[in-house]
């Protein structure tokens, strides 16, 4: 079967991610839509590694794993910081940020 | 070599669960069924001749990232009610047109390549440590300033400076006293009722379900046990006494 699937494969999950993203309000449902969108990515990157025979993509698809694990650290201290201030995580709430 | 029925069971396992993102209700179910999501990933990694990334993908992802996840919700309440309220007219359908289009255009664009399929490598994590700290050893470098920069942000913003002094338990005990309050503990729950269990409120001499003897979370979630039923347990030993 063709590697190639897989590439329509992560689209698939990077749309499903996208929707969460911008449909969820709860700021912890949405921030695993990001997750599901690096991680399709990723899929994407060590398909094409497959496809084109190099660890290229293998290597890329690590460095971005490393850099989630940095962000899903960072973001999830912002939202306990957010709930400690507001008792609440739902992303509509800062709406009064704007002017 | 991919087997097809392989395939389609790890597109099954990875598609299904993530649609869980957008119609669950619960943060902890999202949860779960992302761990699922990731576990297929890290199949179809293997599957694609990258058996280190597939370790990597279930430590990292399953194990810590999403572990991680369940920890938060833990701290900041499951119950989390979301509101359906839209801030933003038609953000429903414009949203879901957007992710469709996104869909539908990455597809598109894919359909349209051909691409010839070369040999998978040899010896996977062999050649990725060559690559790793051979040519990208400044980038490894680098990343390893990332998750430190990562792991002191993630201090920082969770640190909640004091404010005041601390109160020590002889101070709290005499402003207990100055404000008139009951200076003694309250009942444990279940004292002098028929059961010593956690969701049973103590009794007064009366007879009565003591307020504040059991615990407020309970109270809140509902699952006290039924007070009535021990209370009129002990007026039928009164009406014995009489």
């Amino acid at each position: 079967m063709n590697p190639v699937a897989f590439i329509y494969l992560a689209a698939v999950l990077f749309a499903i991610g996208s929707a969460a993203v911008l449909l969820r309000r709860n700021a912890i449902i949405a921030f695993m839509g990001v997750e599901l969108m690096l991680n399709a990515a990723n899929l994407a990157f060590v398909g094409f590694s497959r496809i084109h025979g190099t660890v290229e993509g293998q290597v890329m698809a690590f460095f971005v794993m490393v850099v989630a694990a940095a962000e899903v650290v960072v973001g999830l201290a912002i939202i306990v910081a957010i709930f400690r201030a507001r008792q609440s995580i739902s992303l509509d709430d800062p709406s009064e940020l704007k002017g | 070599m991919i087997q097809p029925f392989l395939f389609w069971v790890v597109a099954a396992i990875t598609v299904l669960p993530s649609l869980a993102l957008l119609f669950a209700r619960k943060a902890v179910h999202v949860a779960m069924a992302v761990v699922l999501v990731m576990i297929g990933l890290a199949v179809s990694y293997i599957m694609l001749a990258a058996p280190f990334l597939g370790v990597v993908q279930i430590v990292v992802y399953t194990g810590a990232v999403m572990m991680l996840f369940v920890f938060v919700l833990m701290l900041i309440g499951v119950s989390g009610k979301e509101s359906l309220r839209e801030s933003i007219v038609g953000q429903k359908w414009l949203g879901l047109l957007v992710a469709i289009g996104t869909g539908a255009f990455l597809t598109g664009v894919i359909s349209r390549v051909t691409l010839s399929v070369q040999e998978p490598t040899e010896g996977n994590p062999m050649e990725i440590a060559g690559a790793l700290f051979g040519r990208m050893v400044v980038v490894m470098e680098t990343l390893g300033f990332v998750l430190i920069v990562a792991a002191v942000g993630a201090l920082v913003l969770t640190h909640v400076p004091r404010l005041t002094r601390k109160h020590t338990q002889k101070e709290i005990a005499e402003d207990r006293i100055r404000v008139g309050a009951n200076p003694v503990n309250k009942p444990m729950p279940g004292v002098y009722a028929r059961h010593n269990a956690l969701d049973v409120p103590a009794l007064d001499p009366h007879g009565k379900p003591i307020e504040g003897s059991t615990s407020r979370v309970l109270k809140q979630r509902h699952q006290l046990d039924d007070e009535a039923r021990y209370t009129a347990g002990l007026e039928i030993e009164e009406g014995d006494d009489k």
